[in-house]
């Protein structure tokens, strides 16, 4: 942790931040790392930080999780995920509950090694979940590449993929929430770059900061913002992050993957902010091997992880947080993902009560 | 290769195979007059108090850099002894092995085992051995059971935890969990870390000989040995790590505690792995480190025996026991901040030990 320009940062912070400042983070790792280093504690009183949608898990909908445990329930069926997503409640159940009862749930750490189970075991049925950003899709993309060029024809991919700056659109039209300015994700725009983001700045007048993940990282974004005079999409994290992105990454997605509607947590369905199979990949989908049937969902009671996610409500503010909905014990995704901002919050917290 | 390369099934028989066994494989490894008997039981002579315990072991892989299994199953069972303040008198094992595993790799997880046993002054005295079908079990699992003698008169436990007690921790955390994470491959990285799997008995005879009461009037007081009161409570932090062992000591004494993120040694290879794939040092276990709650008099003297031993060079006051916030651990931050640190949810990293 580089903890050496700290103080200076927050003592020009404290110096030229206006009161009514309200900033929201997109972005599950800066969820975790503002609330592992306690910078609320440390910041003037005038600025406020919200979470948005940026917990890939938590704004994946009760009725994709469904699809998800659905599919594991099949015999023929070993479903490979990331481990984040095992103990998520989903409408009746959790991934875990069901490997316990027999399921075939495996947790991989990179899709390839999805492609190289169901290589070493052809006579199953490999399912790989695919939940996340810009910043996963271009490896699931180079592993529906792989299995192709290698003929393992037993591997698939659930596209549950979003992308990220539609939901910020969507937010803005609510306009449920005053926001300043957005502390804009790190690893998404080492992918997108920044052009995608200028809407922001000139259709709605809100400026954001591309933002390393160090505390200091996240304390210079922030300074970057209060000194802005005109609403500007800015990179903060200069040592990763470029104005175009990874162009190599965006042709990997944009060859495997095809824009299409979303389910957002929260927002809702947003036309064109998900990622499908394209055509010419089509046979990689498991929508494509098998018809999967779910029933009515049923959303987790009295959990507010919607209005969580659009920064409406602040997760100490949920009437479940921390008595009926803990870690040990979730109710909605918010409190289970090692990015969801209700975790962060309770993992994090002050010992005398919730900072 | 052939089939003596190989357990059998009929290693496990009770018969001819199993007699070979025992005698070629554990007593020449373990050599020692008890076990050489081959009785069912081993009989010890005690004086005093006594500790008992028993521990599991199902690491995957069974080698890793810096130990394996057999190193694990010694020492896991001699810290747990030497948390009690025990010095180890003799162990048990009992292993679970799965049909076709080499013979080769038994005999150097025994040689492994007396090396172990051998540091920490305590041998094997008796086991069992039992051989399942391939599939019934993974390579091999070993159950250690240890006896020791007690060498303070008084209750070591939270319940003798005061409000101002200092906590020391005897290293750096989490190269055990980091050592075997590596060795399975799944990340795909290479680290010069190794597992701190040791015996800690010698180091916690140290500790207990610094906390003794040296007063002139105490020492000038009678033969017995002084008081080693001060020393209040000793855990090794294995899985769930430094944190469990805190939230747990905080519980039960119904006393807070209070850690500084900046004392905790942790090495910079480890550090750097947990920024990676976002694990917390703090939470990774070990398995050659110990965690002692002294009176805060004796602090400097512990560390300073502590630092003066092997295995704890990198010791350090790391916080302190307070009556605030009874029931939880506070972490300061190294950039001041406090939060509250939790025991870790759910699956870790199974089969760390």
């Amino acid at each position: 942790m580089t903890s050496a320009r700290i103080p200076a940062l927050i003592s020009e912070l404290r110096c030229e931040a206006r009161d009514g400042l309200v900033y929201m983070e997109v972005c599950g790792t800066h969820t975790m790392a503002i609330s592992r280093a306690g910078l609320r504690q440390l910041l003037p009183a005038g600025i406020k930080l919200v979470s948005g949608p940026g917990c890939p898990v938590c704004v994946t909908s009760t009725a994709d999780l469904d699809r998800v445990v659905a599919l594991a329930r099949r015999p023929e069926v070993t479903l490979a995920t990331f481990g984040d997503l095992v103990r998520v409640p989903s409408s009746r159940t959790t991934l875990a509950a069901e490997r316990a009862a027999g399921a075939d749930v495996r947790v991989v750490y990179s899709p390839l090694d999805a492609v190289n189970l169901a290589q070493a075991e052809p006579e199953r049925e490999v399912v790989f979940a695919g939940i996340g950003f810009e910043t996963t899709a271009p490896i699931v993309a180079a592993a529906v590449l792989e299995a192709r060029a290698r003929g393992v024809a037993n591997f698939s991919v659930l596209s549950l993929h979003k992308t990220m700056p539609l939901p910020l659109r969507a937010l803005l039209d609510l306009g449920e929430t005053p926001i300043s300015g957005f502390i804009l994700p790190g690893h998404v725009s080492v992918v997108t770059g920044t052009a995608c983001y200028e809407f922001l700045a000139s259709e709605y007048a809100v400026g954001g900061v591309v933002a390393g993940f160090e505390p200091d990282d996240v304390l210079e974004a922030l300074l970057m913002l209060v000194r802005q005079t005109a609403p500007t999409i800015e990179i903060g994290y200069r040592r990763a992050v470029r104005a175009e992105g990874n162009l190599v990454a965006q042709r990997l997605m944009a060859t495997v993957f095809a824009p299409s509607d979303a389910d957002w947590r929260g927002l809702g369905v947003i036309p064109g902010s998900g990622l499908a199979l394209a055509d010419e990949y089509r046979e990689s989908a498991t929508e494509e091997r098998f018809t999967i049937e779910i029933e009515e969902p049923i959303e987790p009671k009295g959990c507010a992880c919607g209005e969580v996610l659009r920064g409406v409500l602040d997760p100490a503010d949920c009437a479940l947080f921390g008595s009926r909905c803990t870690p040990a014990d979730p109710v909605g995704p918010c409190m289970v993902s090692s990015e969801g901002s209700c975790a962060a919050r309770y993992r994090y917290r002050d010992v005398d009560g919730v900072v | 290769m052939t089939a003596a390369d190989r357990i059998l099934l009929g290693h496990g028989s009770g018969g001819k195979l199993y007699r070979d066994l025992v005698r070629d494989v554990f007593v020449e490894a373990f050599a020692n007059p008890i076990l050489e008997r081959l009785d069912d039981a081993a009989s010890l002579a005690t004086s005093g108090r006594i500790a008992f315990t028993t521990d599991s072991h199902v690491v995957q892989p069974w080698r890793f850099s810096g130990g394996d299994i057999g190193r694990l199953a010694v020492a896991g069972t001699v810290n747990d002894l030497a948390t009690a303040a025990a010095r180890p008198l003799a162990l048990a094992a009992a292993f679970i092995i799965e049909e076709g595993f080499f013979m080769d790799d038994l005999r150097a997880i025994c040689a492994s085992m007396a090396r172990t046993a051998a540091e920490a002054g305590v041998a094997i005295v008796t086991g069992d051995t039992k051989v399942v079908e391939r599939g019934a079990a993974d390579g091999i699992f070993i159950t250690t059971t240890g006896v020791g003698e007690i060498v303070v008169d008084h209750e070591l436990g939270a319940q003798s935890v005061r409000d101002g007690d200092a906590v020391i921790l005897s290293g750096s955390i989490g190269d055990h969990a980091m050592a075997v994470l590596a060795a399975r491959d799944e990340f795909h990285f290479t680290t010069t870390v190794e597992s701190d799997c040791a015996p800690l008995w010698g180091l916690v005879e140290v500790a207990v000989a610094a906390a003794r009461d040296t007063a002139p009037a105490a020492a000038a007081r009678a033969t017995a040995p002084a008081s080693a009161a001060a020393l209040r409570f000793l855990r090794d932090p294995t899985r769930g790590g430094l944190t469990t062992v805190l939230a747990e000591l905080a519980e039960s004494a119904s006393l807070g505690v209070e850690i500084e993120e900046r004392a905790i040694p942790v090495s910079a290879a480890v550090r750097s792995i947990c920024d990676l794939l976002g694990y917390e040092p703090l939470s990774l276990a070990n398995e050659g480190k110990m965690v002692f709650v002294v009176a805060p008099e004796k602090s400097d003297a512990v560390v300073a025996a502590l630092r003066a031993h092997a295995l704890g060079r990198h010791a350090a006051r790391i916080g302190s026991i307070t009556a605030a916030h009874p029931g939880r651990v506070a972490l300061r931050t190294v950039l001041g901040t406090r939060r509250v640190l939790d025991m870790p949810v759910g699956e870790l990293l199974p089969r760390i030990c």
